[in-house]
C-alpha cells in the first residue's frame, strides 16, 4: 500500500475541482495525491422515490473499484446523496475505512438560490473532502465550530468552519496517519 | 459526561439501522442496534443507555408497546426515548410523547434535526446528573469536611461559607498564620457550582516577583531565556474553577497592577504573548497582613483591595476559640494515628488542660504539629504532659494577668524564686535597690513557699 490519496470523479465532475482537492490535501495533510480515471454515473444507486442517490451503495462500489496501492480513495460526484434515514448528506465516509464520497450537489451556491461563486464552491469542496478524509482515518466530529471536523448539518456550518483541523484534531490526525502509513515510510 | 453517550437504535429496517449507526458513530457516540422491540428490551436490560431511537412501526411488538415496556412494565430504563415515525403515524408519535417519549422525528430526518434532538437530550441528562451530584456533594459537605470547630465564631464562618459559596463573588479571607484560611477557601470552592472544576492555589508570598508573574499568567515559548515551551499559567489552569491567591498581601505593586487588570477585564496575556486569553475564574484571596495598613503605607493598591474584598471572612486565632481545642485535638489524634498505623490513643486531662491554657501563637497549625510530635515521641496509650513540647512556665507566662500590680507581684515572685530568695541578686536583676524590693515584698505580701 502506498501513502498516496486517490481522487476520482463518480460521474461528470470538473477537472479543476479534483485538482483543487488534490492540492489542498497534499498541503494540509502532507500526503501525495493523484487523480485517477473517472467512474461512470452512479445509476445503480438511484432511488426513484427520493430522486436521490444512495451514498452507501456508491461507497460500496468505490471500495470494489479501489486499487490496493492507494491509502485512501475519495470519490467526488455531482449527484444528490442520501442515507436512508436522512434527507441528504454532503458526504459519507467509512470510519477507519478506505473510501469516502462527497457530493457537490448541495455545495453549489446556486442550490441555495445564490449567484454562482467558484471560490465559495471550492472552499466548501475543500472542507467537505478534508472532513470525510478525517473520518476515514478514524476521526469523529469535533466540538470546535471552526474545526474542519465539526459536523456540518447545514451549509452554514460548512461556511463557518475553517478548512483546517483545530490543533487537537490535527495532532489526532497525525497520530492516525502515522498508524495508517506503511512502516517502510 | 466524560464517557461516550450511548445510543440504542431500534428499527426493523436494516438500511435505517446501518445509516443511523454510521451517522452516530461519526459523532463519537457508542451505538447499539436492535431489530425489534423484543431485542430492544433484552438489550436495555443488559446495559444502560442515554438515548433510545425507537421506530414506531415495527412488525410484532410496535414502537408504542416497546416504549411502555421500556418505561416501566418490564425494564424501567432512565434513557430518553426518541420516536422515529413516517408522516402517516405522527398521531401515534404524539401519543408516545404522552406516554413518556422525549420527542419524535419524522423520517427521513434533516441531519440537523437529529443532531439537535440528541444534543438536547445529552445536555438535559448532563444537567440532571450534575444536579444530583451537586446535591449529594452539598449534603455530604454540610460539616465542611476538613474544618473542625463548633465554637460560635466557627458557626458564623460556616454560615458565611454557605452564603457566599454559590455566588461568584470574590472573597478575601483574613486571619493569622495557621488559622486555616486555605481550608476555608477549599470549602467555598467545594460548595460552589464550580466544585467539579479545578481549585488552583498559589502561594504568592513564596515566589519572587518574576516567577510569580509567569506562574500566574504563563508564558510563550521564547518569552525569556529558558522558556523552551509555552506554559499555561494558573489563571488558565483554573478556568471555570477557582483560583486561590494565598498571601496576597505579599505581592509587589507591579503584580498588583497585572492582577487588577485580570480581575477587571477577565482576560490577560501570557508573558511574551500577543493573544488576549479570556478566562472564567473565581478569585479567593487570603492574607495574614493588615491590608488597610498596607494601603496607608502605599504598599498595597486600594483599588485592588476593594476588588478582592467584596466579601470578607475573618478566621479567628485559636486563642479566641479555645472551646474548639478538645475537638481539634481529638481530630488530629485520629488523623495521625491512622496515618502512623497506630492504635488510637487518648489524651490525659492534665495534658489537655495544658493545651487549652496555652496561647497558640502558631494557631491550629501549631496545635496540629504538637499533636503529631506527641504521637511520635509518646510511648503510652495516652498523651501526657511530658509528651508536649512546652514547659509549664511557658503556659504560665501565657497566663500573665492584665493588672499591672498583679503582674509586678508575679514578676518579683518569679525572680525571687529564680535566685532562691537572694535579695541582693533579685534587686540587681530588677534594677531596684534592696529597700524598694523589701517594701514591695511587704506591700504584695509575697511569701517564700515551703
Amino acid at each position: 500500500m502506498s501513502d498516496s490519496v486517490t481522487i476520482c470523479s463518480v460521474g461528470l465532475v470538473d477537472q479543476g475541482i479534483l485538482e483543487h482537492i488534490a492540492k489542498c490535501i497534499s498541503t494540509r495533510c502532507g500526503l501525495t495525491c493523484r487523480i485517477s480515471f473517472s467512474m461512470e454515473n452512479p445509476r445503480y444507486a438511484y432511488n426513484d422515490i427520493r430522486c436521490q442517490y444512495d451514498s452507501k451503495l456508491i461507497l460500496k462500489h468505490l471500495l470494489q473499484q479501489s486499487s490496493h496501492d492507494t491509502l485512501r480513495l475519495i470519490g467526488v460526484t455531482s449527484v444528490d446523496l442520501y442515507v436512508p434515514i436522512l434527507k441528504f448528506v454532503f458526504g459519507l465516509a467509512q470510519i477507519q475505512g478506505k473510501c469516502s464520497i462527497i457530493s457537490l450537489y448541495r455545495l453549489w451556491p446556486q442550490f441555495y438560490d445564490q449567484p454562482s461563486d467558484p471560490d465559495l464552491l471550492l472552499a466548501r469542496v475543500e472542507k467537505t473532502a478534508l472532513h470525510e478524509l478525517g473520518h476515514t482515518f478514524g476521526m469523529t466530529h469535533c466540538r470546535n465550530r471552526r474545526c474542519v471536523m465539526y459536523s456540518s448539518t447545514r451549509i452554514e456550518d460548512t461556511d463557518y468552519k475553517h478548512s483546517e483541523f483545530c490543533p487537537t484534531c490535527f495532532e489526532l490526525f497525525q497520530w492516525f496517519l502515522e498508524k495508517s502509513l506503511p512502516k517502510s515510510r | 459526561m466524560t464517557k461516550k453517550p450511548r445510543i440504542l437504535v431500534v428499527d426493523d429496517e436494516a438500511s435505517m439501522r446501518e445509516a443511523l449507526y454510521d451517522w452516530l458513530k461519526e459523532d463519537g457516540y457508542e451505538v447499539g442496534l436492535a431489530e425489534s422491540g423484543k431485542d430492544a428490551i433484552a438489550i436495555a436490560m443488559e446495559k444502560s443507555w442515554d438515548v433510545i431511537l425507537l421506530d414506531l412501526k415495527m412488525p410484532g411488538m410496535d414502537g408504542l408497546e416497546t416504549l411502555r415496556q421500556l418505561k416501566g412494565k418490564t425494564v424501567e430504563t432512565d434513557a430518553e426515548i426518541l420516536m422515529m415515525t413516517a408522516y402517516a403515524t405522527v398521531d401515534t408519535a404524539v401519543q408516545a410523547m404522552k406516554e413518556g417519549a422525549f420527542d419524535y422525528l419524522v423520517k427521513p430526518f434533516a441531519p440537523d434535526e437529529i443532531e439537535m434532538q440528541i444534543k438536547k437530550i445529552i445536555t438535559h441528562r448532563e444537567l440532571v446528573l450534575e444536579n444530583i451530584l451537586l446535591r449529594q456533594k452539598l449534603e455530604e459537605r454540610s460539616e465542611y469536611d476538613e474544618i473542625i470547630g463548633k465554637s460560635d465564631a466557627m458557626q458564623e464562618i460556616y454560615d458565611l461559607i454557605s452564603q457566599v459559596a454559590p455566588t461568584d463573588s470574590t472573597v478575601l479571607i483574613t486571619g493569622e498564620s495557621g488559622t486555616g484560611k486555605e481550608l476555608i477557601a477549599q470549602a467555598i470552592h467545594g460548595n460552589s457550582l464550580r466544585c467539579y472544576m479545578p481549585f488552583i492555589a498559589v502561594s504568592c508570598g513564596a515566589l519572587p516577583d518574576s516567577l510569580l508573574e509567569s506562574e500566574l499568567f504563563g508564558y510563550e515559548k521564547g518569552a525569556f531565556t529558558g522558556a523552551e515551551h509555552t506554559k499555561k499559567g494558573r489563571f488558565e489552569l483554573a478556568d471555570r474553577g477557582t483560583l486561590f491567591l494565598d498571601e496576597i498581601g505579599d505581592i509587589s505593586l507591579k503584580t498588583q497592577v497585572d492582577l487588577l487588570r485580570v480581575l477587571q477585564h477577565k482576560e490577560f496575556r501570557r508573558l511574551g504573548g500577543q493573544e488576549e486569553i479570556k478566562v472564567d475564574v473565581r478569585i479567593l484571596a487570603a492574607t495574614n497582613r493588615d491590608l488597610k495598613k498596607a494601603i496607608s503605607e502605599s504598599k498595597f493598591r486600594e483599588d485592588l483591595f476593594y476588588r478582592l474584598n467584596v466579601i470578607s471572612i475573618h478566621v479567628p486565632p485559636l486563642r479566641d476559640r479555645k472551646d474548639d481545642i478538645p475537638l481539634l485535638v481529638k481530630a488530629f489524634i485520629h488523623r495521625y494515628c491512622l496515618e502512623m498505623n497506630k492504635e488510637l490513643v487518648k489524651i490525659a486531662p492534665s495534658a489537655l488542660k495544658l493545651l487549652i491554657d496555652y496561647d497558640w501563637p502558631g494557631n491550629v497549625r501549631e496545635l496540629e504539629n504538637v499533636i503529631e510530635r506527641a504521637l511520635v515521641i509518646g510511648r503510652g496509650k495516652e498523651i501526657v504532659t511530658d509528651d508536649l513540647p512546652f514547659s509549664r512556665k511557658e503556659v504560665e507566662s501565657a497566663e500573665m494577668p492584665k493588672s499591672l500590680k498583679l503582674m509586678e507581684k508575679m514578676h518579683i515572685k518569679r525572680i525571687l524564686e529564680e535566685t532562691d530568695w537572694n535579695i541582693s541578686k533579685t534587686a540587681r536583676l530588677l534594677e531596684v535597690d534592696r529597700q524598694t524590693l523589701y517594701n514591695k515584698i511587704e506591700k504584695y505580701k509575697i511569701e517564700k513557699e515551703a
